[in-house]
């Protein structure tokens, strides 16, 4: 909402500084978004003196004037106007002075007079239309005063960020309330200038029609239009508005149009009334009828776009058809042209509901659509009617046929709320007196319609505030009133939740802390995706064509970072982890099934490449190895890593899949190095912390075995076995090395498996390793064929 | 000199004692072996002929002896560690010690992450415990439990993204969309548990917001929820106060403005002092001095009508706000875009410790392209 601070001026009749009125309406709960200083390009201007008027004595047409600028010289000033007078004050530019077309005046001769400045018109100056004379000023400011200073022209347009609760602050008057609250002083509305020449008689009820000049006004869709006001005005002439009214409308972002529609407008902008006026010479039949539309039913509005009416629509209609979309905008037909000289005037409420639908279906928003679904004050029709008879007849004459009719069911009983000021204090925390609680109600518009009694209090709400239902409502008008800075804020006692931690997310931060620590970078893409499989859930309106989906994977979109966030600016060295929701879709009619999964990229160095030659390598399989592992031990307590044909995947307890790792194919530079990743299902179990285990107190002894294994027996067959009969004793078997090579026998492998063995309760002695060492080998022999490779080549190949 | 023992043929071996600090390498070691060697050494010959003397006379001169031999075996030690420092003092010479370390990789977590984190540990402290709930969610949940009317402008703020599925059936169910907001878990926590109810509820919610520098289509927010008897408008701007003084400085100016929330009566947004120009206003606070944070307000009536809690006997408070857009704030990145594309010299410079600390600075990988 564009909020002009004169028009605000006006109505609580004294200046305002536009920094204490930004900071009040924040405080009110209307935040301005932006200031905007209006003719700020005026600062040059003076009000200058014409002294005295001489002919020029080179030009017929010219004059010479001399000018009083407030200072104890005099400048000569060549002007052309005719109505330039001596006595009288006009806007006077001196030299320097810059007008707001850019225009930089200077000292210069005119016809062999020198010129020292130069005297305005109204549109020299960005004012107003008339550029015929100069303008006289009729100021009592002394000479030299700034224009800007002695007229009240420049002015601020306030941006007010009006929540969808208060369409009352859509309008001025609304405004200009809640700063008459916080200020403590009266509003009115503004004086309309030049003397109004209509007299309005009251209006006069009727059911759901009546007649007015002529026309008759009806009602047909009382849900969709509950009230109708109407006024007929004969013998109008349409023109450009007059300054006052084209500048306050410019100044709240409303072009002006003529002196008719500028009325209406400035009526919506401010009583928050939308109004529309048709010319009734171009109806067909004499009647104007909100009623629903009718299929295949058109009309051609304002913008000249041919729109489909619907029966869920209202319209305006006369005896040939719809003349325009009810509440959202008029239609071209009758639209009120130069040539218009009888006036139709509607000033209706339309209900919110149908009019969001409305202007959805025809995709137009209007400032009357805006306001009428937000909501306008179902009762301030005829205020609203009566103030837009006044400016038309200020503006542009007429006069009133018949008295203004009001179409409808009538008025209801006010909505009447209950308030209980001990509800007060149990929702705000404070005590609040009652004369307080009173005041701030009454400040609103608010009628307390009884004293307390049973602990309450009945209110009636303002008919302005569609927003007002309930008691918590009322509230709420309280602590804004009181303002919010006004309560201690100091902390009471409390009592802890009921509820303890999601399991997931104590389980996810342990899992990405794990991860950090092993120089993984997380990150959080787009969780969107194209289509993944059957189970992919579908957006219905997907921002993005490509991806319209909800991803099935973490790893693709990490992928993707490594494709477009990386190696596209020649990032090389890429290590990246996610834990996000995947979505995989459900039987009809159930939310699709969500799953917490963590993913990892890795591409690059090893570690840093170091001048000393290390660091060199790339991340291989086994780097992803690792990372699957420590992975899958932080994200599924008991899970094992597992070989699965020529990838590693992830099991849970139960057996279950959980997780997959290997190399990725990826549209990767030609320097890039190899990719890997890995993807997990987090577990949600609860994890048990870790149990101290006593430090051993007795020696080790190691051993290295080189044994030869078939190509097709597994290290892990092989660690079995040690493990089954190295029982107790066998602390650790670590794999020394792995060796393929000619000496070796035809299809064997050298794997030298390093063991270390204690007992917790006594020192271990060579024999008994011994012993244990020959069943190992023994067992190993029997259930896999595997030797010892020669006892003289200890530790495999180099 | 090292005190005399008052036997003669070990007082004899004194200067020697004394003369340790200051040989070199090669006497180092033959003296070693000269006192304490094995075989022939002084001090063994010594201690050896401890068991040919008279019974008295055995216990002095075993202590006399042993005591000298320790005095030796700290002088060798010392002056042998002396020597190996020289060493490497003298080798270190000829190195140029700006020559850079060797580092390894380090990770981190994200930059919003960090802010989630950090709030959820201040609310952690109050008594707070971590709630979360699906992303996909039914229009009730979304919407209805939490008082947006049907058809209404207060639907605009929250631009929705649907699911191409059927909708659900059953009271709770409707249209499924994606979570325009943490809220709905709010609604979950009070359906699963009686008051009080104290949760706070970190995840990703989704607006159909077209990705531009200020605006993404999904991003973080973190709701909490207070529910109890006697809780009141003061314990929130307390609670939220306690929250902005541990979160920026417990100088930094708070202040609550009237707002609007359909599931909140009263609404509040909380501005804290500019980060930037603590106060004196500047462009990235509109000159206002201040920066909205959150918005909070207190349960709306009919939020505890839908979630099975006595609203004349229970208040509550609740607040949400946005640690996408407090991380670009407190780590100043323009571009929310940023925060979304994984770019490793954006995620670098956000390790603890700082980017020279991290070593994570590849070399030129135009080079590393050579090796590939």
């Amino acid at each position: 909402m564009n909020v002009s601070l004169r028009w605000l001026e006006d109505f609580l009749r004294r200046r305002l500084d536009v920094k204490d009125v930004t900071e009040r309406l924040a405080m009110l709960g209307a935040p301005v978004d932006a200031v905007e200083p209006l003719h700020a390009d005026l600062t040059d201007i003076l009000i200058g003196l014409v002294e005295e008027v001489r002919p020029h004595p080179n030009a017929d047409r010219l004059r010479v004037c001399i000018v009083n600028d407030g200072t104890q010289e005099r400048r000569n000033v060549v002007c052309g106007a005719a109505n330039v007078e001596s006595g009288r004050k006009y806007p006077f530019a001196p030299v320097g002075a810059t007008l707001p077309g850019g225009l930089r005046i200077e000292k210069r001769k005119l016809r062999g007079e020198t010129s020292e400045g130069m005297l305005c018109s109204a549109r020299e100056l960005g004012l107003g239309q008339d550029g015929d004379g100069i303008w006289e000023l009729g100021t009592d400011a002394p000479p030299g005063s700034r224009l800007l200073e002695a007229l009240p022209i420049a002015d601020h347009r306030l941006q007010v960020d009006v929540g969808p609760n208060r369409p009352d602050l859509l309008g001025h008057k609304g405004v200009a309330r809640e700063l008459s609250a916080s200020y403590g002083a009266q509003f009115r509305l503004p004086v309309i200038p030049g003397s109004p020449t209509i007299d309005v008689p009251p209006v006069r009820r009727v059911g759901d029609s009546g007649p007015v000049g002529g026309v008759r006004a009806a009602i047909e869709d009382i849900e969709g239009c509950p009230r109708l006001l109407a006024a007929v005005i004969r013998g109008i002439r349409v023109g450009p508005s007059p300054d006052w009214l084209a500048r306050r409308l410019e100044t709240a972002g409303v072009r002006s149009i003529n002196n008719v529609v500028d009325a209406t407008n400035y009526v919506m902008l401010e009583l928050n009334q939308p109004m529309h006026a048709y010319d009734i010479a171009r109806l067909r039949g004499p009647s104007v009828v909100a009623r629903k539309g009718r299929a295949g039913e058109t009309v051609v509005t304002l913008d000249g776009v041919d729109r489909k009416l619907t029966p869920d629509m209202t319209v305006i209609a006369d005896d040939g058809g719809a003349i325009g979309v009810a509440g959202v905008m008029g239609g071209a037909a009758t639209e009120v042209t130069s040539e218009t000289a009888e006036l139709f005037l509607e000033c209706a409420y339309f209900t919110p509901g149908g009019i969001r639908r409305t202007r959805r279906t025809l995709g137009l928003s209007t400032e009357a659509s805006y306001r009428f679904e937000r909501g306008i004050d179902r009762w301030g029709g005829v205020e609203a009617l009566r103030r837009c008879i006044e400016i038309i007849g200020a503006t542009a004459g007429g006069e009133l046929v018949g008295a203004p009719v009001d179409v409808g069911p009538g008025p209801a009983n006010p909505p009447r709320v209950f308030l209980r000021p001990s509800r007060v204090t149990q929702v705000l925390g404070v005590e609040l007196p009652w004369q307080s609680l009173e005041s701030y109600l009454v400040a609103i518009g608010a009628t307390l319609v009884s004293k307390p009694e049973d602990g309450r209090i009945a209110v009636e709400v303002p008919s302005w505030r569609p927003d007002l239902n309930r008691e918590v409502d009322l509230i709420e008008e309280i602590a804004r009133l009181h303002g919010y800075e006004k309560f201690p804020a100091d902390l009471r006692p409390f009592r802890t939740g009921a509820l303890r931690d999601a399991p997931i997310e104590r389980a996810a931060t342990e899992l990405r802390r794990g991860l950090a620590r092993q120089g993984l970078f997380e990150v959080s893409p787009l969780p969107t995706a194209p289509a993944d499989g059957p189970e992919s859930v579908r957006l219905l309106n997907p921002l993005s064509s490509t991806d319209g989906y909800l991803r099935r994977r973490l790893l693709p979109g990490l992928v993707r970072l490594v494709e477009q966030g990386n190696w596209a600016h020649h990032v090389s060295d890429v290590r990246l982890f996610e834990i996000g929701t995947v979505f995989i879709a459900a039987p009809a009619g159930r939310r699709p099934r969500e799953e917490r999964h963590v993913a990892a990229v890795l591409t690059g160095h090893r570690t840093p490449p170091h001048w000393t030659g290390s660091g060199q390598e790339w991340i291989d399989m086994w780097d992803l190895k690792g990372h699957f592992e420590a992975a899958t031990a932080l994200a599924i307590p008991q899970g094992t890593v597992q070989v699965e044909g020529s990838e590693w995947i992830a099991k849970d307890q139960e057996g279950r899949t959980v997780g997959r790792a290997g190399p990725i194919k990826a549209d990767a530079p030609p320097w890039a190095a190899p990719l890997f990743g890995y993807e997990l299902q987090l577990d949600p179990v609860v994890r048990r912390p870790p149990r101290f285990a006593a430090l051993p107190s007795t020696p080790s002894s190691e051993r290295v075995l080189a044994l030869l294994l078939a190509e097709k027996t597994t290290v892990r067959e092989v660690e079995e076995v040690l493990r089954r009969v190295g029982g107790e004793l066998l602390e650790s078997v670590a794999v020394a090395s792995d060796y393929r090579g000619p000496e070796l026998p035809a299809s064997r492998r050298s794997v030298a498996f390093r063991l270390t063995f204690r007992a917790r309760d006594r020192t271990l002695r060579d024999p008994e390793v011994d012993a244990l060492e020959a069943r190992m080998l023994a067992t190993l022999t029997t259930e896999l064929g595997i030797q010892r490779r020669d006892a003289g080549s200890r530790g495999g190949g180099e | 000199m090292a005190n005399p023992t008052g036997y003669p043929e070990l007082d004899a071996l004194l200067p020697r004692l004394d003369a340790i600090p200051s040989l070199e390498v090669d006497a180092l070691a033959s003296e070693l072996i000269a006192v304490l060697g094995r075989k022939n050494g002084a001090l063994t010959e010594a201690l050896k002929s401890v068991a040919s003397l008279p019974m008295d006379q055995r216990k002095g001169y075993g202590a006399a002896v042993n005591g000298l031999k320790a005095s030796f075996e700290a002088a060798f030690a010392a002056r042998r560690e002396s020597l190996d420092t020289d060493r490497q003092r003298q080798e270190a010479a000829g190195v140029d010690l700006t020559m850079p370390a060797r580092r390894r990789w380090v990770g981190s977590e994200h930059p919003v992450t960090r802010v989630v984190d950090e709030i959820v540990e201040i609310f952690r402290g109050i008594g707070f415990t971590v709630a979360v709930g699906p992303e996909v969610e039914t229009d009730w949940y979304n919407f209805t439990a939490l008082n947006f009317p049907e058809d209404h402008p207060a639907m605009d703020m929250h631009d929705t993204l649907y699911v191409d599925a059927p909708p659900v059936a059953g009271e709770q169910g409707g249209r499924l969309l994606l979570r325009t907001h943490t809220s709905p878990v709010q609604i979950r926590a009070m359906l699963e548990s009686a008051p009080p109810v104290r949760v706070i509820i970190p995840g990703l919610v989704y607006r159909n917001d077209p990705f531009d520098a200020s605006h993404a289509p999904a991003f973080s927010q973190i709701e909490g929820l207070a529910v109890d008897e006697g809780i009141s408008f003061v314990d929130l701007k307390a609670t939220l106060i306690h929250f902005a003084h541990r979160f920026f400085s417990s100088s930094t100016k708070v202040r609550f403005r009237p707002s609007f929330f359909p599931f909140t009566e009263p609404s509040a947004e909380m501005d804290v002092e500019c980060q930037l120009c603590h106060g004196s206003g500047c462009p990235a606070c509109k000159g206002t001095g201040w920066m909205e944070i959150l918005g909070c307000g207190m349960v709306h009536p009919a939020v505890f009508e839908h979630s099975g809690i006595d609203a004349e006997r229970y208040t509550g408070w609740a607040f949400g706000m946005g640690p996408h857009r407090i991380a670009m704030l407190r780590y100043g990145v323009p571009d929310i875009r940023l925060l979304y594309e994984g770019d490793m010299r954006f995620l670098e410079q956000f390790v603890p410790g700082g980017r020279r600390g991290s070593g994570a600075r590849p070399e030129r990988s135009e080079g590393a392209a050579g090796q590939g």
